[in-house]
């Protein structure tokens, strides 16, 4: 199993450097001058030319890389075109918003899932289970952001739940995360959808096992049966799911920021891209690079915790 | 008489759209303590239907059984699901055709065999693992210390059926069904686990109804034996004289279409 | 069971069918000039005379949502098409094959499918700028590893076979037993890939337009209006709806096709 996972880990780690290296080169040949964005079609050659020697813009490309590359595992991401300050500074602060939406969603998406999932495998073709099932079709066919639009007009127009305006931690915690649980509901619904879809679908898979049969047949009642013998084998593609979306949920606050006017890292990926503030966007895309790369890491260790198969292979 | 099944039934009411099928028609069988008694015919005969239906192990709405089988003085067939559980385990255990898909993948081994144990009896951890321990030396497995912390992958076909006995026998049953534990498995390990069936029938007074589609197989195991085929009995007796005198052209067939073969004798438990 | 209707495959097939009419429609025939503003249609409710109103520059929803569609379905699959080609073309050769190039090959495809479509489209964006032709090149080029791994698999369960065997053994060059003997077989895996690739290209697209770095704002697209439409959210709702509605019901009917085609063809979902 060690060594396995160090093989995997290996490779991981080549991913994540391969990454850095494509979204640094991919910035650095693009034809455009990011000193025309920064700086304006006014600016004079003397300014141009301090502006690319203050970010070392005149070394080659892989000198530039590798002073980055080593620069950032310090934890210094470089400093912004635009603002003119520490990408660090900058991100950080948005990292923590994103965060902390991306934790709700991923709450919400364990407590709505699990107990429908469960739910519809237990009465399988009962009205229940048609419902949820309709409506994980359904859910599932709705882009986040559009989900993410509806539940404003629901909550906030018709309901009037909560203003459409952010509310950050400095107005109190309970506030802000008030505010936070909307668009986390947005990344969470069409996930969730996919996640009873799977558990439903994992629980009636195992529950038609022959080792059911013979759970029934040392006297297991039907409930009994499934929390010691179905749940624990159905779990096991719902976890490896969980810690891959992840990732997903990442991706899609990028674009739910946006529709709640969130200032996290999603809305700040943006705007960089638009201002050609590369620094940043490296930063992001690294980061965010990260976060996948390190969920799909836990999604394999998780999985071959849980079966004890895989270790035999 | 400690079973005794008349007219057992089964039917299926969904079988295509009109016609409800007949998949067990009007079983009859006694059986005494400790008797060692076969089930021969092909499959989709009902043999295995029938182990089932014992075992209260049908529970489809769309499927109706039918008659009695009284086990120590009770009906089985007329107990309620929550009642049939009392029995399932302590009183009636089943091993089944497939060892390899039988048990729970992600379960450790002595888990497995002392779970019907932790379902009909409150009895402290330690006295659990013990009772394992010994059940899993009766079904004759090597180290069962060992065995009892691994998975099911771990061990090959005929360990596996071992692993199966032995979670059946851990309460010390007095019916044993047995259906087709060995058709799976090879010939040295089907002669193996076969004379292990016979050791256990000996010292505990097991009763076995072994199920088989094998005549010589169970001519090796039984005393007596019932012949199906399509669902009916055709033919039962002492399984010698079935063997040697069949009545039916269908028990010739089933004779005659055995491939002859040394009679195996099997050594350790190495399955 | 078995015998029950495939009620997944009736209903998506009849509201994909119906999503295509509507969006074939729109390259022919919108009922005013998706792009033209009229002073006194400002904000204007959904009539007879503007199905679906109008938006605050007086444009008409339903044209633009005719118009846009089309987009949006020129997009997907055009995605689809290098996506599916490409992706169909490496997989068939990789699992044919097998080898090094094989491994390695599946490794890249591997690093890359770990990645969310609109997060890495998003970057390549960023490099490329926006417009129709670098959306479908970005997400054409980041479908491949998907398809590429997909076909890859099922070429593995196939080349063994005894029909590709007893092929290759009547000296049947290897393109025709890759695409006259083995690729047939795919299909049914191949379709429900398809449908679920489809399904992310139109969401991919939408959202990339939305966050403005998809097409260009000229070129009329679901995605876009909704971007438009979102400061107008509380006062003309009918901008947001109906293009949002159009969005959801291709995916949903595209999707149930999907589940529908995996049932029939008892593939695991």
């Amino acid at each position: 199993m060690g060594k396995a996972l160090l093989k995997r880990a290996g490779l991981l780690a080549g991913t994540l450097l391969l990454v850095s290296v494509l979204a640094f080169t991919a910035f650095s040949v693009i034809p455009g001058d990011p000193t025309a964005s920064v700086l304006g079609m006014e600016a004079t050659q003397e300014e141009v030319a301090a502006f690319r020697a203050e970010h070392g813009l005149d070394l080659p490309v892989w000198q530039r890389y590798w002073s980055w590359l080593t620069a950032f595992v310090t934890g210094d991401f470089g400093r912004s075109f635009k603002f003119d300050m520490p990408v660090a500074e900058l991100v950080v602060t948005r990292a923590k918003v994103t965060l902390v939406m991306a934790a709700i969603s991923f709450v919400l998406i364990v407590v709505i899932s699990l107990p429908l999932g469960l739910i519809a495998a237990r009465y399988r073709r009962g009205v229940v289970d048609r419902i949820v099932t309709v409506l994980t079709q359904v859910t599932m066919s709705v882009p986040n952001f559009i989900m993410g639009i509806g539940l404003m007009f629901l909550f906030a127009l018709v309901l009037k739940w909560f203003r459409p305006e952010y509310v950050p931690l400095e107005d109190g915690l309970g506030a802000h995360l008030r505010f936070m649980v909307f668009p986390a509901l947005a990344v969470a619904l069409p996930k969730s959808a996919m996640t009873v879809k799977l558990l439903r679908g994992s629980i009636l898979g195992e529950m038609g096992q022959d080792y059911i049969r013979t759970a029934y047949s040392k006297g297991n009642s039907q409930g009994s049966a499934l929390r010691r013998h179905v749940l624990r084998n159905a779990m096991i593609p719902v976890v490896t799911f969980l810690a891959m979306a992840i990732g997903d949920i990442m991706a899609g606050s990028i674009v739910v920021e946006q529709v709640f006017g969130v200032p996290g890292l999603g809305r700040m990926l943006i705007t960089s891209i638009g201002n050609r503030d590369y620094p940043v966007v490296q930063a992001i895309v690294v980061m965010l690079a990260a976060v996948v790369v390190g969920c799909n890491f836990l999604a394999d260790l998780l999985y071959r915790v849980m079966d004890p198969r895989i270790d035999g292979r | 008489m400690m079973l005794s099944v008349r007219d057992l039934s089964v039917v299926f009411t969904d079988w295509g759209k009109e016609k409800p099928f007949t998949a067990v028609d009007r079983f009859c069988l006694d059986m005494d303590r400790g008797e060692v008694v076969g089930i021969v015919g092909e499959s989709g005969s009902g043999k295995s239907m029938t182990a089932h239906a014992l075992m209260g192990l049908i529970r489809r709405a769309q499927v109706t059984v039918s008659g009695s089988a009284v086990f120590e003085g009770t009906d089985l067939l007329s107990l309620s699901r929550e009642e049939m559980r009392q029995y399932q385990g302590r009183d009636l255990s089943i091993i089944f055709q497939e060892p390899m898909t039988s048990l729970n993948p992600t379960m450790r081994i002595g888990k497995q065999v002392e779970e019907s144990l932790r379902i009909h009896e409150k009895l402290p951890k330690e006295e659990r693992r013990v009772r394992a321990l010994d059940a899993m030396a009766l079904a004759g497995l090597p180290d069962p210390e060992s065995l009892y912390t691994q998975y099911p992958h771990q061990l090959s076909g005929g360990m596996r059926q071992r692993v199966m006995i032995a979670s059946a026998l851990v309460l010390r049953p007095r019916l044993l069904i047995a259906d087709e534990p060995t058709t799976a498995l090879d010939v040295t390990i089907q002669a193996q686990i076969l004379e292990t069936l016979k050791d256990i029938n000996r010292r505990e007074g097991t009763a076995i109804l072994f199920i088989s589609h094998d005549l010589g197989v169970v001519k090796a195991l039984c005393s007596r034996v019932v012949v199906m085929k399509t669902g009916k009995i055709v033919e039962s007796g002492p399984v010698d004289e079935v063997f040697y005198h069949p009545q039916e052209e269908y028990t010739k067939l089933l004779i005659s279409s055995r491939p002859a073969r040394k009679k195996l004798r099997g050594g350790g438990a190495n399955g | 069971m078995g015998t029950h209707r495939n009620w997944y495959l009736t209903i998506g097939m009849t509201l994909t069918a119906l999503m295509l009419i509507y969006m074939v429609v729109g390259f022919f025939w919108t009922p005013y000039v998706p792009s033209a503003i009229s002073a006194a249609d400002r904000g204007a409710k959904p009539s007879i005379k503007h199905l679906f109103g109008c938006d605050s520059m007086g444009r008409d929803i339903f044209s633009r949502t005719l118009e846009g569609a089309g987009t949006t379905l020129t997009i997907a699959l055009a995605v689809l098409a290098v996506g599916a080609v490409c992706g169909l073309v490496i997989g068939a050769l990789c699992g044919y094959y097998g080898g090094p190039v094989d491994a390695l090959v599946m490794r890249l495809c591997d690093a890359v499918a770990a990645f969310p479509s609109v997060l890495l489209a998003l970057v390549v964006l960023a490099v490329t700028g926006p417009g129709k032709y670098n959306v479908i090149g970005a997400l054409g080029v980041l479908f491949i590893p998907s398809f590429a791994r997909l076909v890859r698999g099922e070429f593995l369960k196939y080349r063994d076979r005894d029909f590709v065997q007893s092929a290759r053994l009547m000296g049947v060059s290897d393109l025709r037993v890759i695409f006259v003997h083995i690729l047939p077989n795919t299909w049914p895996v191949l379709l429900s890939g398809l449908a679920i690739g489809f399904n992310n290209a139109v969401l991919a697209e939408a959202s990339m337009s939305y966050l403005g770095i998809g097409v260009n704002p000229t070129e009329p697209s679901l995605g876009y209006m909704l971007k438009d439409a979102q400061g107008v959210f509380f006062t003309l709702p009918w901008c947001t709806i109906f293009p949002a509605a159009v969005v959801i019901l291709l995916i949903l009917g595209v999707g149930l096709v999907g589940e529908g085609v995996r049932e029939r063809m008892g593939v695991a979902s």
